[in-house]
């Protein structure tokens, strides 16, 4: 408690001249006894506008940590040097909590948490750069859900971030509008990167390898936000994905087939592109609607306006999981084409004459790019069945495409 | 004529003072202590609890003149600790009556809480000890928190700001001996439940709570009335259009009202629209009256492990299959629920919530 007799040296940062500028402290840890009070306290107490510096080390705490000061930055001396350990945490389901806006966490990593690893709820601005959070006895059922959680948020940057082990998302980005996540390294999670529920994301250079299901896109019914739109997927690499799913049942991550690249599950004014994809056993790409049964009048199960284009492929399709695997594949044979749709679709009219121009899925890929759709809803609907089309140029056109998001906190990112 | 208004202000005042006086002179220690209303109003935290002067007595919890013991229906469950519950509104200021949500306070009301622990249950009056004693400050821009830890000696209480872990130990109404290590929470988990929209917020004090008698040393009276009566709140309709909760083990009332009511006070502060928990879709006050909201066939949406492999938060007639039976069940800190101010499981609680969801169809 006494300020006084802990080992925190606080330096009073006047900004020299600079009269907009916010006047903030600068708080530095060490590593040693009672660094978890120590270090909550600063966070507690300091001035908004701080930035408290985390020395190399490795620090071990027993409770959550939380930041509920506008404009704090969590700074240590890169993510491999300040390790924060959550191994043994006796209390709280996440590590480190963020409320309030205008945060920064950087250069450090955060390990073994039994919940989350970083959550953000209903924060403005907030930025993880060059984080690691990790689990670190690898994919296991009793990992943390989430390793990095802004939900509610909005202006959310994750940038050169890796996470692995985590039993639901690597980077989970839920309720949230004005989204950039890049070139980051998510592996060994259920999901690699899941954008869900979210307005205006951009998810761009970075690399899953090694999850269940490499990418997400998902919509979810009953929640204070939800008809996600806007989201674009592009220049990343989502290649051999082939950890079994070992997200706890009853999550709707449990239900991504192993071997999964990308997957987009309702959500409209989607667009893939310039992807490298390959080596995804059940599918490169997946396009559902949301199937089970759900009590919301104003939910869109449908994925609509999407269009996948340019993207290059590998191998895909070649050892199908799950629904992938009794579902499609003996409709479609092997291996099962690189893109498939469900064809699920609204009503009548656009099961058998597709949909409208502004709901409709497109594809503009290379000729030896395969493509199913699976006609499941006029199988439903035709006495007789429906067969599978596998021909692209039905789908042919575009969506509207839209300007990068930029972000306030990102004066070098916009132009990209 | 300035002086003859005074006078006849100063009188009605001399009047009115007994009737408080009348219930207060008995709670009270004979040793009379001011309230310290500038430290109050500080953005910056006393050091010590004494420092405030909100007791007569700090050891015996006896109140200083002014500030009112109360008590809730259905309370909070925090490992089995004991709570002494106090309400204190500067003088000529009153509380507004609330339907539905908590009283509204004037600036200057201070919410006390001391968490304690009789050494054996059977006998609650004595080797009582005080772990903390929180404060909830309403002050110019809003409600503040601030958690005072007692010293071992028992004589004081020190401001703790990053939350604390203590040993604690009791034996319980069976006489079996129960062990725990208490967390303290730290200001911001403080928040963690106590935030509506993105503001502080009390929890207990709404009108469906406090609307029960309450042992007075002058006799039982419906705390509602009683506030009144001291004028310390204004605006209470007859008794009747109150809102009112079931405790939670009266066998004599409808079991749903019992359950919801334990999930209103235990779960909601999170679990609403406008509660930290808002993006769970998982909606908990008793009013809440759309049943996939409080949790009727809901499928998780972010429960990670949370989930224990369960497909429903409410699964009816099946309480094993119910995630809110599972996190509720659960000591571990990526599962349990409430996420904090609990280490061990709530048996009776938990049996209530059993009992319930086995019966819905």
């Amino acid at each position: 408690m006494q300020l006084k007799t802990i080992m925190v040296c606080i330096f009073v940062f006047l900004m020299n001249g600079n009269l907009w500028a916010q006047s903030g402290q600068i708080i530095q840890i060490v590593p040693g006894n009672n660094v978890e009070e120590q270090l909550q306290e600063a966070l507690i107490l300091a001035e908004p506008g701080s930035t408290i510096e985390l020395a190399a080390g490795n620090y071990q705490f027993l409770g959550a940590l939380s930041i509920d000061v506008e404009g704090i930055t969590l700074r240590g001396a890169g993510k491999d040097a300040t390790v924060l350990s959550f191994k043994g945490q006796e209390s709280g389901s996440e590590g480190l909590l963020i409320t309030s806006n205008n945060v920064v966490v950087e250069k450090l990593a955060i390990e073994d948490t039994p919940g989350d690893g970083v959550k953000a709820k209903g924060a403005d601005t907030i930025s993880f750069i060059d984080v690691r959070v990790e689990w670190t006895n690898g994919p296991k059922e009793t990992n943390g859900a989430y390793g990095l959680y802004p939900v509610q948020s909005r202006n959310v940057l994750v940038d050169g971030v890796i996470v692995r082990g985590a039993s639901d998302a690597g980077i989970y980005v839920g309720q949230s509008q004005h989204i950039i996540v890049r070139n980051s390294l998510v592996e060994y999670n259920v999901a690699g990167i899941e954008i869900e529920n979210c307005y205006y994301a951009d998810v761009y250079n970075n690399v899953a390898e090694h999850n269940t299901g490499g990418i997400l896109v998902f919509d979810m019914p009953n929640l204070p936000q939800k008809g996600g739109h806007s989201i674009r997927v592009f220049n990343n690499k989502s290649i051999n994905n082939d950890t079994d799913n070992f997200a706890p049942a009853g999550n709707i991550v449990g239900t991504v087939p192993r071997g999964t690249g990308i997957m987009v599950l309702s959500n409209r004014d989607i667009e893939i592109f310039e992807n490298e994809i390959a080596g995804n056993g059940s599918a490169n790409i997946l396009l559902a609607s949301f199937q089970q049964e759900y009590d919301d009048p104003d939910y869109n199960p449908l994925p609509q306006n999407v269009y996948i284009h340019d993207n290059t492929y590998g191998d895909g399709g070649f050892n199908p999981d799950k629904e992938v695997k009794t579902i499609v594949a003996p409709l479609t044979g092997m291996p099962v084409p690189d893109i498939v749709w469900d064809g699920v679709v609204d009503g009548v009219w656009a099961a058998m004459f597709g949909p409208d121009s502004d709901d409709a899925i497109y594809v503009k890929e290379a000729d030896d790019t395969t493509f199913v759709n699976l006609q499941l809803m006029l199988d439903v609907i035709l006495p007789w069945g429906a067969s599978i089309d596998t021909d692209k140029s039905d789908y042919t056109g575009s969506i509207r495409t839209r300007d990068a998001i930029a972000l306030p906190q990102d004066s070098d990112g916009a132009s990209e | 004529m300035n002086v003859r208004f005074l006078s006849i202000a100063i009188s009605i005042v001399i009047m009115l003072q007994p009737i408080g006086n009348i219930v207060l002179a008995t709670d009270n220690a004979k040793k009379t202590v001011s309230i310290n209303q500038e430290a109050l109003l500080k953005v910056r935290p006393a050091r010590t609890l004494s420092e405030y002067g909100l007791f007569a007595d700090m050891r015996a919890q006896k109140p200083a003149h002014g500030v009112v013991p109360y008590d809730l229906q259905v309370a909070l469950f925090t490992d089995y600790a004991h709570k002494y519950r106090f309400v204190y509104v500067p003088e000529g200021k009153k509380a507004k009556y609330d339907e539905s949500e908590v009283l509204q306070f004037p600036v200057g009301s201070v919410l006390i809480k001391t968490f304690a622990y009789p050494a054996d249950f059977r006998k609650p009056e004595q080797n009582i000890r005080l772990l903390k004693t929180r404060l909830l400050i309403r002050q110019e821009k809003g409600w503040n928190a601030w958690a005072y830890v007692w010293n071992e000696e028992q004589t004081e209480a020190t401001l703790k700001v990053a939350g604390a872990r203590m040993d604690v130990d009791w034996t319980d109404h069976k006489g079996n001996f129960r062990q725990i290590r208490y967390s303290v929470p730290n200001k911001n988990q403080c928040k963690g439940c106590h935030v509506l929209g993105k503001a502080f917020s009390p929890i207990g004090p709404k009108a469906r709570h406090l609307n029960k008698e309450y042992y007075y040393v002058s006799g039982p009276e419906n705390q509602l009335i009683n506030w009144s009566r001291r004028g310390i709140l204004e605006g209470v309709p007859d008794l009747e259009k109150v809102q009112s909760v079931p405790a939670i083990d009266d066998e004599t009332a409808d079991l749903n009202k019992r359950a919801r009511a334990y999930l209103d006070i235990n779960c909601a502060h999170c679990h609403r629209r406008e509660g930290p928990a808002s993006t769970s879709g998982l909606f908990l006050l008793s009013g809440e009256d759309t049943p996939v909201h409080w949790g009727y066939k809901k499928r998780p949406i972010a429960a990670g492990r949370g989930s224990g492999g369960l497909l429903f938060d409410i699964d009816p007639g099946k309480p094993e299959n119910s995630i809110i039976h599972f996190r509720m069940h659960s000591t571990d800190p990526g599962i349990m629920m409430p996420e904090t101010g609990r280490t061990i499981v709530h048996k009776e609680g938990l049996q209530l919530i059993h009992e319930w969801i086995e019966k819905l169809k």
